[in-house]
């Protein structure tokens, strides 16, 4: 298995509302909290160590200038 | 000049003049083990029993007070098996299988160790570490009795050494005085702090962690059930950033509380202040008696070579993990283990040396495995960074409401065996359809047999076959490994079948003296089995 980096939502605007929209309200150390809990939540769904090494490395290459 | 740095628990081995005293020219030994812990103690005992001469100098007359070590693993209950004291282990040793998890006043989950059936030994007892060592001393006694040509001489405590090419000289001090012998191999299991690998100059790297732990032993009629209990960010008043309850025998409880390293240490110790800890956790109404308390700390660290010449080091000597795991005395009895034989080998002249090198390389691979996990350990229960703090409080809230995060949560991983992948003594795994638990490198796991278990008749190197045929016997260059014949019918729960067989039909397997898997094949074949068995005593490099 190996990590998708192609477009494979099929209503992107309403996914990234959502994401938005569940940290309102929240305080920048509840959104951090929030964020590692849902980081978790996806990494077992991922399931496979190997594909979530290359989610972790696309994350980091993509933040560096 | 020779104090005790120490009380005793029980004096076992007081000092008697012995002959090498008296002796002009210093006598020279086959086996010298310094330093009278569990570690100490087990490598006389397996040396001993195997008919080896063996002299073990210890600065103390017995063994030291203390719990210490309180969780003895499966593995070490099997190796204590095979030289005759597991029995009393386990019947003094408290069984659990139930842990409660709790983050600060929360229960986050339980967990059951389910321990898996068709074994002899539960997955851990506690057991204090006095009474440990105690039963292996015993132990020796008894085989002394028995002709097994062990000599432990206590108040001896080593001063100096020098290293020659063949042999090692040793001047030693007692309550009348200095004296010298010489050893033919040396083996160090003097501790964390070995003065032997400060004497030989020797390295212990590693990364030191900065925390102590305030540990108490306390007597209590207290209704608490026999479980694990830990806490993460405990709640109760300046108990420290985690929190372990743990059941011994003889209504003694175990309590650690991790402190922080800022701390008074003379302060931390009073009575009165520890009595603050443990009432302010346990209700001011609880009735209890400190039995034994101690601050420590620790450090993840390995020498880079467990052998040094005719020196050999094992145990806390060789290596420190945290205490998180029970990874300590476990892995130093699996030391010994794995020494035992091929020292026996050697000193018999049936194995060349560098056999002794796999002792370094095979424990060295065990130590870094300890290692791993006591650092993730450590690193979970005291996070280094804001960040970490935060995914390891995520973890802990998911943890309460789902399943998935239970497996993430790291009070400690339990001691499980190492397995030797890529052991330069590991032969062919030629067994399709074989199950990965018992491949080369791994240790067998206990199967019951009708009327016994599998482990009990595992010693020495062993063909064992399950429904294939083999001689009863085969000698290669000294070295003879004899027939187990079983078949998959000799146990009806199916266990000896699902670790041995896995899919294949029949197996043939070359064990070691320690229990580990050589080589595997699905029939007997002569040159293969003599192949396996000059490589599994170091005769033959890997191609």
């Amino acid at each position: 298995m190996s990590l998708t980096l192609d477009p494979n939502l099929a209503d992107a605007d309403g996914v990234y509302a959502d994401l938005i929209e569940a940290h309102e309200g929240l305080t920048e150390e509840e959104s951090h909290a929030f964020n590692a809990r849902l980081i978790l939540i996806l990494a077992n769904h991922v399931g496979d160590r190997e594909t979530f090494r290359q989610a972790l490395e696309a994350a980091g290459s993509a933040g560096k200038r | 000049m020779l104090d005790d740095r120490y009380s005793l628990a029980f004096r076992l081995y007081p000092y008697g003049r012995c002959a090498d005293q008296d002796a002009i020219d210093p006598v020279r030994h086959p086996v010298v083990v310094v330093g009278g812990g569990p570690v100490g103690i087990a490598a006389a005992l397996d040396l001993g029993l195997q008919g080896i001469p063996v002299l073990l100098l210890d600065d103390h007359e017995g063994v030291g007070q203390g719990s210490r070590a309180i969780c003895f693993a499966k593995r070490t209950l099997e190796i204590c098996d095979r030289w005759g004291t597991g029995a009393p282990m386990l019947e003094k040793g408290v069984v659990w299988n139930l842990g409660k998890v709790f983050h600060a006043d929360r229960k986050v989950f339980e967990f059951n160790l389910l321990p898996e059936e068709g074994h002899k030994f539960p997955a851990f007892v506690n057991l204090p570490q006095p009474y440990f060592e105690r039963f292996l001393v015993e132990r020796v006694r008894e085989a002394q009795a028995q002709g097994a040509p062990i000599e432990i001489r206590g108040k001896n405590r080593l001063d100096a050494v020098e290293a020659r090419e063949d042999h090692v000289l040793l001047d030693v001090t007692t309550p009348e005085g200095p004296y010298r012998i010489a050893a033919d191999w040396l083996i160090g299991c003097d501790g964390a702090s070995s003065p032997l690998r400060r004497m030989l100059g020797l390295d212990f790297e590693g990364r030191v962690f900065q925390d102590s732990f305030l540990i108490a032993d306390i007597r209590m009629k207290a209704e608490f059930p026999t479980e694990r209990w830990f806490w993460f960010e405990p709640p109760f008043k300046s108990s420290g950033a985690s929190c372990l309850l743990h059941k011994q025998p003889d209504d003694v409880w175990r309590v650690d509380f991790q402190i922080g390293w800022d701390v008074d240490r003379a302060e931390e110790m009073k009575e009165e202040n520890i009595r603050a800890r443990l009432d302010a956790m346990l209700g001011a109404e609880v009735d209890y008696e400190i039995v034994w308390s101690s601050i420590y700390t620790f450090q993840c660290r390995r020498m880079k070579n467990f052998r040094h010449g005719r020196v050999l080091f094992a145990g806390d000597a060789a290596h420190q993990v945290s205490p998180f795991g029970a990874r300590g005395a476990n892995s130093g009895i699996q030391d010994v283990d794995n020494l035992g034989w091929k020292l026996g080998l050697v000193l018999r002249g049936k194995a060349p040396e560098t056999l002794l090198d796999t002792y370094s390389s095979e424990r060295c691979h065990g130590a870094d495995e300890n290692i791993l996990n006591s650092t993730r350990s450590t690193d979970f229960i005291t996070p280094k960074s804001a960040v970490s703090r935060l995914f390891r409080n995520a973890v802990l809230d998911l943890a309460e409401h789902h399943a998935f995060a239970r497996p993430f949560v790291n009070s400690g991983r339990l001691s499980l065996p190492c397995i030797y992948d890529g052991g330069l003594l590991n032969g062919a795994d030629a067994l399709p359809g074989g199950p990965s638990r018992t491949r080369p490198g791994a240790p067998c796991p206990d199967a019951p047999l009708g009327g016994g278990q599998l482990l009990e008749r595992l010693g020495g190197f062993v063909i064992l076959t399950l429904d294939a045929d083999a001689p009863e016997a085969v000698e290669e260059d000294g070295v003879t490994a004899r027939r187990l014949a079983l078949s998959a019918a000799d146990d009806p729960s199916g266990a000896l079948a699902a670790r041995y067989l896995g899919d294949a039909r029949s197996a043939v397997y070359l064990v070691r003296p320690d229990q580990h898997v050589a080589a595997r094949w699905e029939t007997f074949d002569e040159g293969a089995i003599r192949a396996a068995l000059r490589h599994a005593c170091g005769k033959e490099r890997p191609a």
